[in-house]
């Protein structure tokens, strides 16, 4: 029941005036390769929230399409045929109104307010109101400037700014609930294949649900302006199979792996500044401020999504994360080359 | 047309301007004028100042965003920028504009001497205009001790904690809330006046049911003026005495809310967008019905659907809240309370498309930005429509869609009528016609320009662009449809650009206007263009709606109908 702008169901939204959004439906080639999928499309849902907008959203485009087709095509008629023409300079016949006249256009527009409001509230309840799946995931998603954590209480793992969720089928429903605040200011969490936006507020926790129905990589961003680099802070959710799942939670709850070649980076990260804000889980490093580099390796962006994470990219954001986001709140070091590199390797090891 | 034989009884000839002032003079005239007309007109010229500043930021807003990951623009200072944008538009150029135009036009279509109030008047433009000084100081001043920032950064909303000094040091959110604080004096004190000299200055013959419909709207406006500029004056204490004397109403970190900023905010913001739009209406309803040679149809239910607005409208505010977490049942609330606001407003379009039903319509420069607004507003609306469904909203709220929706509401209604009106009564103001074929130029450019500009922003929002970000990913797919979108922009400046020009030459070169060149029916057009400083020699006496219909038609008057 997606509605998709590909092939025959293409027509009609078209004749709504609703072409131009079809050319930005997935492409097929996009929709295998998740790397190459920038697709944030409101019309291209893949989890029961984002359908029931969708449909929710069509029957209100074709509503208003029609309004505006009779309202519009009312107006030009008018400019058409009662444009003045010569120069006779007799007044038209004056008429001050009509009553009846008036009572039709306050009662229609009544009667389609009461139709849009029903079909509005049957969805919001829907969506704001389900019944809780004994089978849910419970996540954590705690907005700071300019990134996301993800804490994952039952199952003891903390990451951030890629979150992972297992996918849902009508059979194994496996849902995921949201649980969103804010360490500092406000943001929002905006997956638009996924649910409409929730926002993440300081002292105050609001709830989301999703249940994504295909595995791949879904794009979004903060929809809150929250400070300085508030667009760069992106959000990547990786819907994995429930094998992909399994595999990752075994992997996430493991404690930062120590490897002897790499001691003298890790010393320089618990010597310097650096455990003061991010934790490695099974070092001495358990600070809160910026992500949990634990498992750092696992995750495929740096910086909230803006770069790769590959070594070129993790020097270059030591060295001095401006360059990268200005106006991160990570300070530049002021660490050797020398340094940078066995901090680097260090941090490389963080599979 | 343009007949200036048409004596309405008491005028007088236009007194000669006395020769030899000099500059000086002439400036220091203008600076302790307690006059209607000349406040208005200060008014409309700092408005207009104020609008080319604003339309510069978003100009540099738009070369910004016109490809990924462009480099043009600083983030801080595109931050500033679109801060400044939307303060500005909305505090030093929408809010000014229409109370300048209430400012000229309420007293001499009512047939008044001046204002109620006159020396409130000048003190009220003054506060607007210090208000306005004070906000763009920032840019120098807004440093402060610790060397941070400069204008304000924080989104014309100012969401709450991001204005505590935590997160925004230095000075510029107090220039900001300071600026808003004066400025709102200003605009309430204009607001007390107009309300009185409705109440209280009507001539002679003019009851409340023959008063035309601009001023009826200013009157409403004017109301719902003083229930909005009320909590934004007070949110902005409240956010000082957070900054300053350690309160914590909107402190997150010391057990404040966030949310109640957002209430205070849109508890105005919202009613204010009704503030700014009335005034349009106001203009369309005079404008109209003299292009179409017809009375204005079903003028009650205008009257009717106006209140209707103002008061629904303070019910509306948190449909800029859905995504706040608000339970079920408000959001089901405040998206029917947001439908419900259609109804009124469907009401007008019907009553201006029937206006124009039957009539001889002209489409001189004016009533071709009227006939614009029309159509704009008819889209603006039924957007409006679709952000009021709460869900959809979850989707497309602070995305670009809703920046395309209200740019809609603020340039393709607002605007275009104030251009409309500027076209209309720059001849009374002036005593000289506008260019017509520039108002044309101007005309087809800006129309042409707004929908390449805005009809394609909707799309990325659809897309899932949010707003205020100061640029984008190369893969997400916006790259064409903000080049687009920019490109428009650039059109809108240059026909705005046209516009100026325009204003400014046919001050020294228009065609001399007369009395009445639209051949119109309201009381300003019975006396000398521009107008003596007293208005009307002596009371005017009016018997309908449309006095100088009465006039021009003794065989068929206004008056013999019941009104």
């Amino acid at each position: 029941m997606i509605p998709s702008f590909k092939g025959k169901t293409a027509r009609w939204p078209r004749a709504l005036g609703l072409g131009i959004l079809a050319q930005f439906g997935p492409a097929p080639v996009f929709a295998k390769d998740a790397s190459l999928s920038g697709h944030m499309n409101i019309f291209s849902p893949s989890s029961t929230p984002a359908i029931q907008i969708s449909h929710l959203a069509i029957l209100v485009f074709a509503i208003c399409g029609a309004i505006f087709l009779f309202v519009a095509g009312l107006l030009g008629y008018v400019i058409f045929r009662y444009r003045a023409r010569g120069q006779e300079s007799a007044e038209p016949p004056q008429v001050y109104g009509s009553n009846q006249i008036e009572l039709a256009w306050t009662v229609i527009p009544v009667l389609i307010v009461i139709v849009l409001f029903l079909a509005t509230a049957r969805v919001i309840f829907a969506v704001q109101d389900p019944v809780k799946p004994q089978s849910a995931l419970d996540v954590m998603v705690i907005g700071h400037q300019f990134w996301w954590e993800f804490r994952y209480p039952k199952l003891g793992i903390v990451t951030a700014n890629e979150l992972h969720v297992p996918v849902s089928s009508s059979s194994h429903p496996s849902p995921t609930y949201l649980k969103l605040t804010s360490a500092d200011v406000d943001h929002s969490f905006w997956v638009p294949e996924l649910a409409g936006k929730t926002d993440l507020i300081p002292n105050r926790v609001n709830e989301m649900w999703i249940d994504p129905l295909n595995p791949r990589l879904y794009l979004g961003q903060c929809a809150q302006f929250c400070g300085v680099e508030h667009a760069k802070m992106l959000l990547r959710v990786y819907v994995d199979t429930p094998e992909q799942f399994a595999e990752w939670t075994r992997n996430q709850q493991q404690p930062g792996r120590r490897d002897s070649q790499v001691a003298l980076g890790r010393q320089i990260f618990e010597t310097e500044s650096c455990m003061n804000c991010h934790t490695i889980n099974g070092t001495a490093a358990t600070g809160r401020f910026g992500p949990d580099l634990t498992h750092l390796m696992s995750r495929a962006t740096i910086a909230s999504g803006i770069a790769a994470n590959n070594r070129a990219n993790l020097a270059n954001w030591i060295k001095n994360p401006d360059h990268l986001k200005k106006g991160s709140l990570m300070p530049a070091m002021q660490l050797s080359d020398d340094q940078i590199d066995a901090v680097v390797a260090y941090l490389s090891t963080l599979q | 047309m343009a007949d200036q034989s048409i004596p309405y009884p008491g005028t007088l000839a236009p007194v000669e301007t006395e020769g030899g002032a000099t500059l000086l003079e002439k400036l220091h005239s203008w600076v302790i004028t307690v006059d209607h007309k000349r406040l208005g007109i200060l008014y409309v010229v700092y408005s207009i100042f104020f609008l080319l500043v604003a339309g510069a930021e978003a100009i540099c807003i738009r070369i910004q965003l016109a490809r990924p990951n462009n480099h043009f623009l600083d983030p801080a200072v595109f931050n500033r920028f679109f801060t400044m944008h939307g303060t500005t538009m909305v505090f030093l150029v929408g809010m000014p504009i229409l109370f300048g135009f209430a400012n000229y036009l309420v007293p001499l279509m009512i047939g008044a001497r001046d204002m109620a109030f006159p020396r409130l008047n000048a003190f009220s433009f003054w506060l607007t205009a210090f208000g306005g000084l004070l906000l763009y100081f920032s840019f120098i001043g807004g440093f402060g001790l610790y060397g941070m920032g400069s204008a304000p950064d924080v989104g014309w909303f100012a969401y709450a904690p991001l204005t505590a000094r935590a997160f925004s040091p230095g000075h510029s959110t107090d220039y900001w809330a300071l600026a808003l604080i004066v400025s709102g004096f200003g605009t309430l004190g204009t607001a007390i006046n107009i309300i009185a000299t409705i109440v209280s200055m009507r001539c002679k013959g003019m009851t409340l049911r023959r008063m035309p419909l601009l001023p009826w709207l200013m009157f409403v406006v004017s109301g719902l003026t003083l229930i909005t500029i009320t909590p934004l004056t007070a949110a902005q204490i409240m956010l000082l005495i957070d900054r300053y004397l350690g309160g914590h109403f909107f402190d997150t970190q010391a057990g404040g809310s966030a949310v109640v900023w957002m209430h205070f905010f849109w508890i105005f913001g919202h009613p204010e967008v009704y503030v700014l739009v009335m005034p349009a209406f106001a203009i369309a309803n005079e404008i109209i019905p003299v292009f179409s040679r017809k009375a204005i149809f079903g003028y009650s239910a205008m009257v009717a659907a106006s209140a209707c607005i103002a008061f629904v409208s303070i019910s509306v505010w948190a449909h800029h809240m859905f995504t706040v977490g608000m339970t079920s049942s408000s959001n089901a609330f405040f998206t029917l309370s947001t439908m419900l606001v259609g109804i009124p407003t469907g009401i007008k379009i019907f009553n201006w498309i029937a206006t124009m039903w039957g009539g001889k319509l002209c489409f001189a420069t004016p009533m071709l930005f009227c006939t614009g607004f029309i159509f704009q507003f008819l889209i603006a609306g039924l957007t409006g429509i679709m952000l009021a469904v709460s869900p959809l909203n979850w989707q497309l709220h602070n995305s670009y869609f809703v920046i395309a929706h209200f740019h809609y509401v603020l340039v393709g209604a607002i605007v275009m009528c104030i251009f409309a009106a500027i076209y209309y009564w720059y001849p009374k103001a002036t005593g000289r016609m506008m260019s017509e074929a520039l108002g044309k130029w101007h005309f087809w450019l800006f129309v042409i320009g707004f929908h390449v500009c805005f009809d394609t922003m909707h799309v990325p929002g659809v897309l899932g662009m949010p707003r205020s970000i100061y640029t984008y990913e190369a893969d997400r797919g916006w790259g064409t449809l903000n080049l687009v979108t920019s490109l428009g922009g650039f059109i809108q400046a240059i026909a705005v650009l046209i516009f100026a020009y325009n204003l400014i030459v046919s001050y020294f070169r228009g065609k001399p206007a007369g009395n009445d060149p639209w051949d119109a029916w309201t009381l300003e057009w019975s006396i000398p263009s521009p107008p003596p400083e007293y208005n009307f020699a002596t009371e005017p006496e009016v018997r309908s709606r449309r006095p100088l219909w009465d006039l021009k038609h003794p065989e068929d008057p206004d008056w013999r109908y019941d009104q």
